[in-house]
């Protein structure tokens, strides 16, 4: 009797103990686990924390040679250490705006095709050619623009260009020949073409949120489909639409390989669009290997610099609208 | 009925703009394609996958690029995968609704389209200027920062995806949760996660920015990781800026295979992702 009680007591204690035993295993593969997905989680904090540290250190000689001055002068001389940013960021406006003033609205005009329009078969494929698009990597769109495009803008394109504004005040400052082929225009062109699917592809995700009773009411009473579209489907996505668009221009400020081949690398503030300029990316990939002397080095990564505090902030905008965009979808 | 004509004039304007927004959307897709294929297939041949990258006017291949295009990629992807597939993971299961988690997502989306050119000078920063030279390890470091936040993404939204029950289901069952992480969740959403990867793949195999003034470039064959390396996107640039005949035309062979290996990626991770149920 008494062996029996001891016996079971003692089986009793071991299976307590083999659980503890387990459990306590479960709980530190467990807290391993946990710990080791939340250090992942913070060390993403931590390459951006280390971008913005690490530039800035690099940008500290530029900083203090130059001060704010940097950011208005357009003097870019490697031979007298002399640098400003003005040229580059002016580049860099200029090109993303004769860029965006092209692929919105087509892109807007796709994302209507796609949701609107295209017959159901055909939506899928589409969609995804306009992904594919923009999966080229921007060093095809560079080569194809050096040799493909630009040659053709040269001879079919800027004489005609020339030509009709020439008589035209202002406008003929702008377009003053002679047509080079590489230049601000074709960086335009090009950048366009890049940032094209980007912002059709978002216009389709956010048209696609748009309830269809509201679409369906449209029509009830009797719009056509261009009014439906003008007057319930965009004022119902306008912010989502608005971050399309700013996550457009955020790629096509930082846009550096394709810009790098037709922009012409010209240091330089040109007075017509299809003069030679550069940009903040360009002027980086094309002189930086070749920078000699801390200085030189410096002023490029102060361009870096400005450039991702640029972006960083048309990107933080894009983010925020669009998630606006969700919170009203649900 | 002057105003339901003009009504339906403006209808067919504007809706026939849109249709020709997309084909010329889609033009451009078929013009670049044919342009690489017209320019770029009559130099492929077996030479650009056995021979080194030859001196002006020579001829001569691709290999040493696509051999250093191989390696850094696949580091790149080796070191971003795990951490991108982590810190996804801690977003979509532990801390779903935390303060934190929304911040990284945030900082993540930055991330995913910053300029890559701003990534090559971090590295040429942390590495490179500590290192004293350029090398492959630090190319393959840039292309990992660029994967990480192609791999949170991915591995966030393919994780929630997976329904609640599953999870509660596992956990009935006395599971820990890190069990029901890795072998239910994970399992669930494998598919998606694959295609992540492989879109990260994609991504990074055209990168060139950011290998500038990282890993450089060599004219000669290499796998030493503390060297300068060659890649394809870097040997396009130099060869395509080049006035040299034979080197063009081996850029556009160069730009050929690019293209096609990215497209190719791109569309399998879909068909992938397509048959996992998710998208």
């Amino acid at each position: 009797m008494a062996d029996i009680a001891v016996e079971s007591g003692r089986v009793a204690y071991d299976d307590a103990a083999r659980r503890a035993r387990v459990l306590n295993a479960f709980r530190l593969r467990d807290g391993t686990f946990h710990a080791l997905t939340l250090s992942a989680a913070i060390a993403v904090l931590l390459i951006l924390g280390g971008v913005i540290i690490s530039l800035i250190e690099g940008s500290m000689p530029a900083i203090k040679a130059f001060g704010f001055g940097f950011l208005v002068s357009s003097a870019w001389n490697p031979v007298t250490d002399q640098y400003g940013a003005l040229s580059a960021i002016y580049g860099t406006l200029v090109t993303s705006a004769i860029a965006m003033l092209i692929a919105v609205p087509v892109g807007i005009g796709i994302g209507i095709f796609l949701t609107e329009l295209c017959p159901d078969i055909l939506r899928r494929p589409i969609g995804i050619a306009v992904e594919l698009l923009a999966g080229i990597p921007s060093i095809i769109y560079g080569i194809w623009g050096l040799f493909v495009f630009a040659p053709f803008l040269q001879q079919h394109f800027q004489p005609g260009l020339i030509a009709l504004f020439s008589k035209v005040p202002v406008l003929n400052m702008l377009f003053a020949g002679p047509p080079y082929g590489i230049g601000m225009l074709t960086a335009g062109f090009i950048l366009a073409i890049m940032v094209l699917p980007f912002v059709a592809a978002i216009s389709r995700d956010v048209f696609d949120t748009v309830p269809p009773l509201l679409k369906e009411a449209g029509r009830g009473i009797g719009c056509t489909t261009w009014e439906v579209v003008r007057k319930v489907i965009i004022p119902y996505t306008r912010v989502g639409v608005i971050g399309g668009v700013m996550l457009g221009l955020g790629r096509a400020l930082g846009e550096t390989m394709a810009v790098t081949f037709v922009i012409g690398n010209a240091d330089v503030i040109p007075h017509s669009l299809l003069a030679p300029g550069t940009t903040i990316s360009a002027a980086i990939a094309n002189e930086f290997t070749e920078a000699v002397g801390d200085l030189y080095t410096s002023a490029l990564i102060e361009l870096g610099l400005i450039l991702f505090v640029i972006t960083f902030f048309v990107l933080a905008i894009a983010r925020f609208m669009l998630m606006r965009l969700e919170r009203k979808a649900g | 009925m002057a105003i339901y004509d003009a009504r339906r004039r403006s209808n067919g304007i504007w809706l026939a703009l849109c249709y020709a927004s997309a084909a010329f959307g889609l033009g451009w897709l078929v013009i670049i394609l044919a342009t690489l294929l017209w320019r770029g297939f009559g130099g492929l041949s077996l030479v650009v996958f056995t021979q080194n990258t030859p001196p002006p006017d020579e001829s001569g291949g691709l290999l040493n690029a696509i051999v250093g295009s191989l390696i850094m990629t696949g580091l790149g992807v080796g070191i971003g995968t795990p951490l991108g597939l982590l810190a996804g993971t801690y977003m979509a299961e532990y801390g779903r609704h935390s303060k934190l988690t929304f911040v990284v997502r945030f900082i993540n989306d930055i991330l995913l389209s910053a300029p890559s050119i701003v990534i090559g000078l971090f590295v040429y920063q942390v590495m490179v200027t500590r290192m004293g030279h350029f090398s492959g390890i630090a190319g393959a470091v840039a292309l990992a920062v660029i994967v990480v936040p192609v791999v949170v993404r991915t591995t966030e939204d393919m994780l929630l995806l997976v329904p609640g029950p599953l999870r509660e289901a596992a956990s009935a069952l006395g599971l820990p949760r890190s069990t029901v992480i890795r072998r239910v969740a994970y399992k669930a959403a494998r598919a998606g996660l694959i295609t992540g990867v492989l879109l990260a793949v994609a991504r990074v195999s055209g990168e060139t920015a950011p290998l500038l003034f990282t890993a450089l470039n060599n004219q000669f064959f290499s796998t030493n990781l503390n060297e300068p390396m060659a890649s394809l996107p870097a040997i396009i640039f130099q060869f395509a800026m080049s006035p040299y005949a034979a080197w063009q035309s081996l850029a556009w062979s160069g730009a050929l295979i690019i293209t096609f290996a990215v497209l190719g990626l791109s569309i399998f991770a879909r068909v992938l992702g397509a048959r996992g149920g998710t998208r």
